[in-house]
């Protein structure tokens, strides 16, 4: 076993995931499974490899620092599940 | 001819000759539908009024002489990963289920610009996670060759949508196969583009350093045809290539004399269907009557590919996912005390399974300590996979390799999620490397179609248009049409 029931509940919150007792024990089985079939990647030696995150030569893009038109407030207020005088709302918090 | 076989370039012909006008073609396109999708189930939304409106714009440019470009009038489907304004974009996910994007992806635009009609959103795998188009969170797509098996995915609803005839053509996009998968499962032809030649921008995010967008069409001259209209720079992309970009359909090239095409042995054998490896070597023997020279070769690190991308692909989700967080856009939970729970209830009620189980994985293998012994180890193993590549790319053109391990599985087969990532084992390699590589269909194995899969090298798109264009003339296992 790699994961154990701890690490599953540890990750689940890092995850923001609540998961039922059900899903916990099945995440444990599942991801311990994956888990192992990566095993197979440590008989490579990769001491001497660097790591590749992207296949592209293409570094820190920028754009000139010019106002353009954004979307309209409505636009963007249109998929919130719930919004009050133009702004998101969400339970409170402090 | 009856419109669920119209190619692109066929269409055009009779729109051009004006035997048929866009409202028609758009018209057969519903019909089509009306007919065959209470068992093909390949649309999440159909657009019939936008959709009608659309070709009866496009008719009247064509009354006016406008010069339309080759997509004009042309129904489409759009994978529903793909940003539509106005229109849902689902991701066939509960958490996005009725999320109405207030801009186009930059490919829509082009497409539209085209003036290409926008017949309706495919079903997918929720989030582009999945190899079977079974992980939509509304329901599951029927292969057309054989409604008691799947489509293949994620970009399922895309393929069964083309292969059934109801539409001419569509977009999918594929982080470790889900273009070339499905459209070998189906039995229609999917390019998977070089990474960075067609803009992400308005693409709903699985991994970033792994998702493109592609065509899926009927033939390979459609396939370039497509191409055109979506490659090309674009500033909202910063992973976006700036270069010239070439006229794919000038690589419709039937000769392939003297092109040298590598067979790399980890792609045959063990866990391969004996019959598709057949087909491969038939398909081998055809492109060496056509006077290329094939050479068996080696990729050496092809089976460390897949336990990488299962670590990469889903690092890389955990993170583009953690936005749906029931604030902004998409799902919220009725039962949220405070903000912690209204995040952890969101994503509990608005993902499915996979889904889940992919941000697990990917938030275990980034957190801390365990970030070098998963994340890092994957990321220096891409590193070696694309030397594999730039080896082979030194000696061939192209290489050839069977676009999946089998034909088109039974729904419910694959409960497991192992032998669910193992469909992808021939695909994964190619987007971890970055490079392009298309799937045509090549016969059939117990009455499902067969894929044939060509990788070149990056940017080498006009290679691989080359090689399957020369086949599909030269071969009528190239050209098979399902019966509904």
């Amino acid at each position: 076993m790699k994961i154990t029931m701890k690490d599953v509940e540890h990750v689940a919150l890092l995850a923001r995931l609540e998961l039922t007792d059900e899903e916990k024990q099945e995440q444990l089985e599942k991801l311990n499974q994956i888990l192992d079939a990566m095993e197979v990647l440590n008989q490579v030696d990769t001491s001497h490899v660097e790591p590749l995150a992207h296949v592209l030569p293409i570094n820190n893009v920028f754009r000139e620092d010019e106002l353009k038109e954004s979307l309209p407030r409505e636009k963007v207020l249109q998929n919130a599940p719930d919004h009050e005088e133009g702004m998101f709302k969400v339970p409170k918090i402090v | 001819m009856e419109f669920c076989q119209l190619t692109i370039h066929e269409s055009k012909k009779l729109l051009e000759n004006k035997e048929i006008s866009s409202l028609e073609l758009t018209q057969s396109s519903l019909k089509r539908i009306e007919e065959v999708e209470e068992k093909i189930k390949a649309f999440v939304t159909v657009t019939k009024e936008e959709a009608l409106a659309m070709a009866e714009k496009v008719d009247e440019k064509i009354k006016k002489g406008e010069d339309l470009g080759p997509l004009a009038g042309i129904p489409a489907a759009i994978k529903d990963n793909i940003c539509t304004e106005g229109i849902k974009t689902t991701c066939s996910s509960k958490m996005l289920a009725n999320f109405v994007p207030p801009y186009n992806a930059t490919v829509i635009d082009k497409l539209l610009g085209q003036n290409s009609v926008i017949i309706g959103k495919a079903n997918m795998d929720e989030f582009a996670m999945g190899s079977s188009t079974e992980n939509s969170a509304f329901f599951a797509t029927k292969n057309p060759w054989d409604l008691n098996c799947v489509p293949g995915g994620s970009s399922g609803g895309s393929a069964a949508a083309v292969a059934a005839g109801e539409v001419v053509f569509a977009l999918g996009s594929d982080t470790g196969g889900s273009i070339r998968q499905p459209a070998a499962f189906c039995g229609v032809v999917g390019l998977k583009p070089t990474y960075g030649l067609v803009s992400r921008y308005g693409l709903i995010a699985y991994a970033s350093s792994l998702d493109q967008i592609g065509p899926l069409t009927k033939d390979v001259t459609d396939c370039a045809l497509v191409l055109n209209a979506l490659a090309g720079y674009d500033p909202l992309d910063s992973t976006s290539v700036n270069m010239d970009y070439p006229d794919y359909t000038k690589y419709l090239v039937d000769d392939i004399k003297g092109l040298r095409i590598g067979l790399p042995k980890e792609y045959l054998g063990e866990g391969i269907d004996p019959q598709v490896e057949e087909k491969i070597k038939e398909a081998v023997k055809k492109l060496e009557e056509l006077g290329a020279v094939v050479e068996e070769c080696s990729l050496p690190h092809t089976e460390y590919a897949m336990p990488a991308y299962y670590i990469i692909a889903p690092a890389e989700a955990s993170s583009n996912l953690a936005r749906y967080d029931g604030v902004r856009y998409g799902y919220r939970t009725e039962w949220a005390e405070d903000v912690l729970s209204l995040f952890c209830r969101t994503r509990a009620e608005g993902f499915g399974r996979e889904v889940k189980r992919r941000i697990m994985l990917g938030t275990y293998a980034l957190s801390s300590g365990y970030y070098d012994a998963y994340y890092l180890k994957a990321l220096k193993i891409r590193t070696l996979i694309k030397q594999d590549f730039d080896r082979a790319f030194e000696k061939y053109d192209c290489l050839l390799t069977p676009t999946a391990p089998g034909v088109a599985f039974e729904l419910g087969s694959k409960a497991d999620p192992l032998a669910m990532y193992k469909q992808d084992v021939c695909t994964i390699p190619v987007n971890l490397a970055g490079i392009p590589a298309i799937s045509i269909p090549y016969g059939k194995v117990a009455d499902k179609p067969v894929g044939v899969q060509f990788i070149g090298k990056a940017f080498g798109e006009g290679t691989l248009l080359r090689v399957a264009y020369t086949l599909e003339q030269n071969s009528a296992e190239t050209r098979i049409k399902p019966e509904i």
